[in-house]
């Protein structure tokens, strides 16, 4: 009986635990697979120098990358290996998961020399010192400068901008054949679509049972305002939250008009809305380059537009740039740089990335290259009024209760000032 | 009716065990000497391993535990150690570590910003701290080395000027077609695999080129002036802004900080002491949601057993009638929800519970529009549900199993005193059933306590609260609020979430102790 006590008592403890511990019970096991000295359950390929008299250890350029775009960082990279004579080698991770694994790794002194990431990712790993500035010397004039913005942390780049990102407005040419002037010409066609029982959801803006302020952001700054005012250097400013602002209340009563007239709803998640565009039940869909590849396999004919202005200002998508970043505990800074900074950082290669992921290029001249396919200047255009997506840690204690007063004015659960006020009090509060 | 005989004693309980029988016959000493040299090479690879990497920690416990083992399983004096010591073994490393953990984590500040060891946080701040001087040129490098192995910078300016070292060199310069030096008379130009093994050489490189700053490099192929903007007084250990003269000063909240508040990043992990707990006692904003919550979390994990045992019990009575035609099918049936994992049918759930286009509303109920997990109460009833769809299976396993170890006379006997089928129930079945169920129960509730999964992917604690002063909705139990608190604010902190699971572990372990006990004298009653 002592010992059941002890064991359940255990057990408990055990859950609390594990329950607590949330991400960080993932990170522990591909963190220990990073180190370079052996083949580890993450690497996919270890790539043999075929003309290197430098041992395997010393020479190792370890890379994290993501299932979809591994094979050709690994492609890239061998030829990278063959050329100067050093080792290279992939090993697969979760996209999402990479951050949290570089920090964890980082605690130990540990992890890879680069990785590929996302520019929000910045605040988190900055802080953690887990990331190293890079130097692109002349090259900075060859990258949009939204790109290389929104991948600077306090005054210093971190990182080889790649891809840049962003929401825009899907169409459904079939059942919307023009594309809309404003927000009322998309409600008003949208409302009257599912009237006549040609569509299920009259626009795919995913809310979530937490509310979606990504998808929702272009919308609210349409209004005018958005989440932080800007310092001077044009970074975002943690101490001025401007949500609940007179452009953030009026984006709060608009949403609770349009929730009336059933045009969004609260209970919209992804899944629902991409089934009802993807079978041509939906005219309009708000959402990004992750969305393109199966709409056209469903076979829908397709046009990307700006998101067009419900408040009269434009319509300012997040823009997510995607870059590759060099590890402060990089065991060959060196090799390293030169790979990211020479080697990736030619047209070449950016282009060769292009044609594998058709994410939109951050390289100006690959971009021009590519803009003749109208879905990537329909992105391109949407995001050229964009605003990089915070990267500071502050925004981490927006996303919920931003989220949240979104939800709750949809649902109808109050004032939608008052839910508004009362999330931006709550952001000021966890900021501190 | 005079039922507390000894015949409550489990049936089995006494049966001679296979193993003891051949345990001394040579196939099973062979078997033994093989299984344990098994362990043993393992206990060698992971020593070797440990030392190879200079963890001490685990080497020590890795030698202690295999010198036990084999210590254990070879001698004869401790019989009941042969069968404790893989249980404490597995005890030690996957509870009392986690515990042991997960304490001292609650005495320090470590999360997002406190992750480093400070002579780390500081290599890191000076390393980050030297800046390329604004507006400077770019040069054109290469790394050679001299007659004595020493590393120097072959560097090209925009104008074409070419040092090494510093110092200007004029003749017997090879040039690419951008003009590039690439090589100079008298040293030896290196590539990027010979450097391999000299990195840390090249990337300390530093020629002092005028006075806006020392020529570095980076990648070996393009140099930049930099200049540290922070200098370090390890004297005061204190870090002063070259520029504005800020000082900044090693503090006890784990940062270099300045008068003004700012600070610099990665800070360091440091000892708090009790501040992490005092901060759970005194912020007042945490006060009024925890009682509410505490409540609601109590609520849930006693109707969860009590619901969960409850269905499991009725079908494992229904099912335990012999001679039933397809019983085994029924019962492979029933323990369908309990393969599926949990996260996954509690993800299914929440599709089927959405207000507007869930299976449930829209075809079971014909378009209804019950906000199932959009309103508080029906949020609650919803994930009870979701909870006795995850649950009962096991409930009804462990009450199928316990219902066949109650000895076949002692029914006959109700049935000869003409009992009815309730009493026979009330007094003869569930006591004796209890007696062997309780202590799971008590595990039910601990777990039930802390079931994390099922808020989180259900509902996510929601319905929020807007009124709440902290981010809270109204099925949120106490280990998701921490969840929030800990990690849904501007940054994670690992410190803080551990004192408060800390304390959520004392209340969890003292109600189980408490219904532990109860149980032990539900076993004196009725054995």
């Amino acid at each position: 009986m002592r010992l059941s006590k002890v064991s359940t008592l255990a057990a408990g403890v055990t859950l609390l635990l594990t329950a607590g511990c949330g991400g960080g019970g993932e990170t522990a096991a591909p963190s220990a697979a990073a180190t370079p000295s052996g083949p580890a359950p993450g690497a996919t390929t270890i790539v043999e120098p075929t003309d290197g008299p430098v041992k395997r250890a010393q020479a190792d350029l370890v890379i994290w990358a993501d299932d979809t775009r591994s094979p050709i960082i690994q492609k890239i990279a061998q030829k990278f290996a063959t050329e100067k004579g050093v080792q290279v080698a992939v090993q697969q991770l979760e996209f999402g998961d990479i951050r949290d694994n570089l920090v964890t790794a980082g605690q130990a002194g540990e992890g890879p020399d680069v990785v590929i990431g996302a520019h929000d990712w910045l605040g988190k790993l900055v802080t953690n010192g887990a990331v190293a500035p890079i130097q692109l010397g002349d090259k900075t004039s060859q990258f949009k400068e939204v790109a290389l913005k929104a991948l600077s942390y306090d005054g210093q780049l971190y990182g080889l901008p790649y891809a840049i990102e962003n929401i825009a407005l899907f169409r459904n040419t079939a059942l919307a054949p023009e594309a809309p002037k404003d927000w009322n010409a998309l409600m008003d066609n949208a409302l009257k679509l599912v009237k006549e029982k040609k569509a299920t959801v009259p626009l795919g803006l995913q809310v979530g049972p937490e509310g979606d302020p990504y998808h929702f952001y272009p919308v609210h700054t349409s209004f005018g305002g958005g989440i932080f005012a800007t310092k001077p250097d044009g970074s975002y400013d943690p101490s001025q939250l401007t949500i609940d602002d007179a452009g953030g209340l009026a984006f709060a009563k608009a949403l609770e008009s349009w929730s009336k007239k059933k045009l969004l709803s609260a209970d919209l998640t992804l899944d629902i809305a991409k089934e009802a565009f993807n079978t041509g039940k939906s005219p309009y869909m708000i959402t990004g380059p992750w969305s393109t590849e199966d709409a056209q396999k469903a076979g829908i004919d397709l046009a990307i537009d700006p998101i067009p202005s419900a408040g009269g200002k434009p319509a300012a998508p997040f823009v997510g740039v995607q870059g590759f970043m060099i590890s402060a505990n990089a065991k060959n800074k060196l090799v390293a740089n030169d790979f990211v900074v020479n080697y990736l950082g030619t047209p070449e290669v950016m282009k060769e990335l292009y044609d594998t992921g058709k994410r939109p290029p951050a390289m100006i001249s690959v971009y021009d290259q590519v803009k003749s396919d109208p879905i990537i200047a329909g992105f391109g255009a949407a995001g050229d009024i964009g605003q990089p997506l915070p990267s500071i840690p502050a925004m981490d204690a927006v996303w919920t209760e931003y989220g949240h007063a979104e939800r709750d004015i949809l649902l109808g659960k109050g004032d939608p000032e008052k839910l508004m006020k009362q999330a931006a009090e709550k952001i000021r509060a966890k900021i501190g | 009716m005079g039922l507390t005989t000894k015949g409550g004693e489990r049936v089995g309980a006494h049966r001679p065990r296979l193993a003891e029988g051949g345990s001394t016959s040579t196939a099973a000493l062979i078997g033994k000497i093989a299984l344990l040299g098994a362990i043993n090479a393992l206990a060698v690879y992971g020593l070797l391993t440990a030392f190879a990497v200079g963890d001490w920690g685990i080497f020590g416990f890795v030698a202690i535990a295999t010198v036990v083992a084999d210590y254990v399983y070879f001698s004869k004096r401790v019989e009941a150690g042969k069968y404790l010591v893989p249980g404490l073994l597995f005890l030690l490393v996957f509870q009392v570590y986690i515990v042991v953990h997960t304490a001292a984590a609650a005495f320090t500040n470590v999360g997002d910003g406190h992750n480093l060891e400070k002579p780390r946080a500081l290599e890191h701040i000076l390393a980050v701290s030297e800046k390329r001087v604004p507006d400077s040129p770019l040069y054109k490098v290469a790394v050679v080395t001299g007659s004595d192995g020493t590393l120097e910078l072959l560097a090209t300016d925009p104008a074409g000027q070419v040092t090494v070292g510093g110092e200007p060199v004029t003749e017997g310069i090879t040039r690419d077609s951008s003009g590039k030096a690439t090589a100079v008379e008298g040293y030896r130009t290196l590539e990027l695999r010979d450097l391999t093994t000299r990195q840390e050489e090249v990337l300390d490189l530093r020629v002092p080129l005028g006075a806006q700053g020392a020529l570095r490099t980076q990648d070996g192929v393009t140099g930049f002036l930099a200049r540290p903007t922070l200098r370090h007084d390890p004297a005061a250990d204190t870090l002063t802004d070259v520029e504005s003269g800020k000082v900044y000063t090693a503090s006890h909240s784990g940062y270099y900080e300045a008068a003004d508040g700012s600070t610099l990043t990665p800070g360091w992990t440091e000892n708090v002491g009790f501040d992490n707990f005092a901060r759970v006692l005194t912020d007042t904003r945490l006060r009024g949601p925890f009682v509410s919550v505490f409540i609601w979390t109590f609520v849930f994990a006693a109707l969860s057993v009590l619901f969960n045992f409850a269905i499991g019990l009725l079908l494992a009575l229904a099912l335990n009638k012999t001679g039933m035609k397809g019983r085994n099918l029924y019962r492979s049936l029933l323990v369908l929800p309990y393969a599926v994992p949990s996260f996954l049918s509690a993800l299914v759930w929440t599709g089927m519970l959405n207000q507007t286009f869930g299976f449930v509303n829209q075809t079971l109920l014909g378009g209804a529009d019950v906000p199932w997990l959009n309103d508080p109460w029906l949020a609650k009833g919803s994930v009870l549900l979701v909870n006795l769809w995850l649950g009962f299976p096991y409930m009804f396993l462990i009450c199928t199993g316990a219902l066949q170890a109650i000895p076949a006379e002692l029914n006959e006997a109700a049935k000869i005193d003409g009992a009815s089928a309730w009493q026979h129930f009330r007094r003869v079945t569930l006591p004796l059933l209890l007696v062997s169920t309780a202590p799971l129960l008590v595990a039910a509730f601990a777990f039930n306590f802390n079931n994390f999964t099922v808020i989180y992917f259900v509902t996510g604690g929601g319905p929020n609260l807007p009124e709440a002063p902290i981010t809270l909705g109204s099925t949120d139990l106490l280990i998701s609020m921490v969840y929030k608190i800990a990690f849904g604010g501007a940054g994670r902190e690992w410190g803080f979430a551990s004192a408060m699971s800390a304390m959520i572990f004392v209340i969890v372990a003292g109600i189980s102790a408490f219904g532990l006990r109860r149980t032990r004298s539900l076993e004196e009653t009725y054995s």
